[in-house]
């Protein structure tokens, strides 16, 4: 029993730290954002990275979510409601969850490991020694382009997803429903608001800040060669797609 | 000048520092020696804050170094060019962005003049004209080189030097030696290096350290070095296989 509560306490101890470098590190971050022009160009080449990297397996997700929307709301529709809702009931699903959720998710996969990899290796190459002993702080010039970019380029993927999940929401709705053109999408416009938009976009924001903060935080910390850069690589996956859950959770419980 | 004093650090529980105290002064050329694994790469990485002490501090020209704030950290870690065992070039850069870029993150200077002083620091190294090859391209030895172009490229007040001669040919390690001497004769820099190779020892030291069980247990010239009677000592500038150091390292006393 006292080794139970030992090992509670411990662990407790052991994430409080954590989240406390998390936000240290974050802070030390974003206390450069005066030079952030001055540093547009690693920003850019950063975010077109990130996007570049994952949009075709946002697109790829995104057509499919939608699509499974689709049938599944047809699904829950046949025999209530008419299929003229179906466009309504899927792109409300697509903006406010799948939308979202998806896209950050495969982003966590694709960007918070390729993060944590890529300064893990750094780190364990002793790169970012070499780049501290050159007097610039890899905080500065490594982890906040790759933060803002996360913030910027989530959001902007989840409209790329948004857009292509619609999509496939209708080809499935043409295929099995035959459903026309004009009615899917007459009911999408109908029921449209940007708040569905918005919330879903504001959820984004979120998610890709903290996949990338999570991404740097686990990558810097990386230790002991090729195989510490592995486990970096699992940790940043698993830490940042548990936070994306609960975040979900909690912001939609403030949103809603 | 650099005061070392009563430097513990220890590695999850495995002591490899266990109160090294080393001044050093002004324009010398200090050269440290010492088994494999002793810890002389940790010891290095102190002096720039890289590790922190257990216990001890560390005093660069009178500033205790592990109490200064970020900004002032940074400022002080630019009089040092370091030149790590292992090169540490930035994989994703080219040997020009390599040695560019603390002039492209610390002045103001324009393109053109960050180049010329690019490829200066190339010729002198010995790879003139090697600018647009990534780290991968490189050689060993090559990265080496390119590590010290970088590492002085700031013109340092210090340079702490990491097995600058291991990998290279005998006749670039000659010239490498002489290019540790010839940057403290002209531009007085403070040089610290770490080695194994007992030629470069001899060319190079102002003074040798001996690092052994995680304390500095010799101090002196070269000569001294070698006349000394400490059985250490002797056994390694020696290369003894037998003697009070063997292959497997000991477990060290608290
Ligand atoms: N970051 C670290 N984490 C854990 N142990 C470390 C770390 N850095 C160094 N060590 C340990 O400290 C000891 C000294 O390492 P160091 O690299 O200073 O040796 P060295 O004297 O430079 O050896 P060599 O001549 O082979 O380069 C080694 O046993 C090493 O395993
Ligand atoms: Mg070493």
């Amino acid at each position: 029993m006292i080794t139970f509560i030992n090992t509670i306490g411990r662990t407790v101890i052991l994430f409080v730290h954590e989240v406390g470098a998390v936000s240290t590190l974050t802070l030390r971050a974003f206390r450069y954002s005066n030079r952030i022009w001055k540093m547009r160009r690693l920003i850019i080449e950063q975010m077109l990275d990130i996007g570049v990297r994952s949009l075709p397996l946002v697109i790829f997700v995104g057509v499919f979510a939608g699509a499974v929307a689709s049938i599944q709301t047809a699904y829950q529709l046949k025999g209530y409601i008419s299929f003229n809702y179906l466009g309504a009931a899927t792109s409300v699903a697509v903006f406010i969850e799948l939308g979202p959720v998806l896209t950050a998710l495969v982003a966590a996969g694709r960007i918070g490991a390729s993060i944590a990899a890529e300064l893990g290796t750094m780190r364990v190459t002793e790169q970012i020694d070499a780049m501290e002993a050159l007097a610039i702080d890899p905080v500065r010039y490594l982890a906040l382009p790759r933060i803002l970019s996360g913030f910027i380029m989530i959001p902007l993927l989840t409209i790329v997803a948004d857009f292509v999940g619609i999509l496939g929401g209708y080809g499935v709705a043409y295929l099995n429903l035959n459903l026309p053109a004009e009615i899917f999408f007459g009911s999408v416009k109908e029921f449209f608001t940007i708040m569905n938009v918005m919330s879903g976009l504001i959820k984004a924001f979120f998610f890709g800040g903290i996949t990338a903060i999570v991404g740097c935080y686990v990558g810097f910390n990386a230790q002991g060669g090729a195989e510490g850069v592995g486990q970096a690589t699992i940790r940043a996956f698993v830490i940042s797609a548990a936070l994306i859950l609960l975040n979900d959770y909690l912001l939609s419980l403030i949103l809603f | 000048m650099i005061e070392i004093k009563n430097l513990h650090k220890s590695f999850g529980g495995k002591a490899v520092l266990r109160g090294v105290n080393l001044t050093i002064q002004d324009g010398e050329r200090l050269v440290i020696v010492g088994r494999s694994g002793c810890g002389k790469s940790v010891l290095l990485k102190h002096i720039i804050n890289l590790l922190q002490p257990d216990e001890g501090y560390i005093l660069v020209d009178e500033i205790p170094i592990r109490k200064v704030g970020q900004k002032d950290l940074f400022q002080l870690r630019r009089q040092f060019g370091f030149l790590f065992q292992g090169a540490a070039l930035f994989d994703s850069m080219t040997v020009s962005e390599n040695i560019a870029l603390p002039l492209n993150e610390h002045t103001k200077w324009s393109k053109t003049e960050i180049a010329e002083k690019v490829s200066e620091k190339l010729s002198l190294v010995g790879l003139p004209g090697i600018e647009d090859l990534k780290p991968s391209e490189l050689s060993g030895g090559m990265k080496k080189r390119v590590g010290l172009a970088r590492a002085l490229i700031l013109e340092p007040k210090y340079i702490m030097y990491d097995e600058p001669t291991t990998g290279l040919d005998p006749i670039m390690a000659a010239n490498i030696d002489k290019l540790i001497v010839k940057l403290s004769e002209h531009l007085q820099v403070t040089s610290i290096v770490v080695t194994h190779d007992m030629q470069s020892v001899e060319k190079v030291a102002d003074r040798v350290v001996m690092l052994h069980n995680g304390r500095i247990i010799f101090s002196g010239t070269v000569d001294e070095m070698n006349r000394s009677d400490d059985e250490v000592v002797h056994q390694f500038v020696t290369a003894d296989a037998d003697g009070p150091i063997q292959p497997k390292p000991q477990k060290y006393l608290t």
